[in-house]
């Protein structure tokens, strides 16, 4: 997948690094295009090692996180690594109230979940 | 006068007591608004933009928004996808009350309502990554009250910034 409407995708070393387009990931149409990019990383193009940058996001609720989850599964079932890093406290809470804290390795920031590889 | 203006949030009655004067203006004002939205998706939008541009200007925090906006959006998304399930004949009504420290917010759907002490608890272990229930903890956890009719097609939220604070599952931060 060559071209992408909700996230921006690069590499660092073995890494995808994955930040996102939108301050919010809100509306359902939306979040079905955020899921597709997010799956297609793994399905089509056999990423291993996922890092989410959520640097900027402000907004993300219980549809976001149901891909998330999907996606982490898609990772785990290639024995690939997710992690996550850089969100904000407000979202930080939204996981931690879900208990997906539990679920996903959430870092400070984008160079501690690097090293975090 | 001012227990006339305010006998709607009860709340807010009893901290004009507590408060003095000069602390008071700001919350003689209130903002009121009835909507009738299409079951499509995106459609919980228009109310967004304007209930969370009140709350910044009656002067809420940020983080305090957040929880609102959350909790508004899944009630409202629930209602059109699971409650009247997209059928364009079927309205969602959402009634919102905002003023400087207390939000409520009605949203109700055609549907045949639902149970929701029947939605499994997504935070058991076994649960942690599977689908249903996050939408209803995420309004309990960021609201001070949420009450669902007998129907269940009818949820009332509120938000109180008097209320004691909620501790919402922090203890694994």
């Amino acid at each position: 997948m060559s071209q992408y409407r909700r996230i921006d995708v690069s590499k660092t070393g073995d890494v995808t690094l994955v930040r996102f387009q939108d301050k919010k990931i809100l509306d359902e149409s939306m979040i079905e295009e955020f899921g597709t990019e997010l799956f297609g990383l793994v399905d089509l193009d056999n990423r291993k090692s996922i890092l989410l940058n959520f640097d900027g996001v402000e907004f993300l609720g219980s549809a976001a996180l149901g891909k998330l989850i999907t996606l982490d599964r898609k990772v785990k079932g290639k024995k690939g690594r997710l992690k996550l890093s850089n969100i904000c406290p407000e979202i930080l809470e939204v996981f931690q109230v879900t208990k997906l804290n539990r679920v996903f390795d959430i870092r400070d920031d984008e160079a501690d979940a690097l090293a975090a590889f | 006068m001012r227990q006339t203006h305010w006998r709607r949030f009860s709340p807010l009655c009893r901290l004009a007591e507590e408060r003095g004067p000069n602390e008071m203006s700001h919350e003689h004002q209130s903002w009121q608004h009835d909507y009738t939205l299409p079951s499509e998706r995106g459609a919980s939008r228009v109310v967004l933009d304007e209930l969370l541009s009140k709350l910044g200007s009656f002067g809420w925090e940020q983080s305090d928004i957040f929880g609102v906006h959350l909790a508004a959006e899944e009630a409202i998304v629930n209602a059109i996808l699971h409650g009247n399930q997209l059928d364009p004949e079927k309205k969602v009504l959402v009634a919102c009350e905002v003023s400087p420290r207390h939000v409520r917010i009605r949203v109700t759907d055609e549907g045949p309502g639902f149970k929701p002490d029947t939605v499994p608890d997504c935070t058991r272990e076994d649960r942690l990554d599977m689908p249903g229930g996050r939408g209803l903890l995420l309004m309990r956890s960021f609201m001070t009250t949420i009450e669902y009719n007998d129907r269940g097609n009818s949820v009332l939220l509120e938000k109180d910034l008097d209320a004691p604070a909620p501790t919402p599952g922090d203890e694994d931060a």
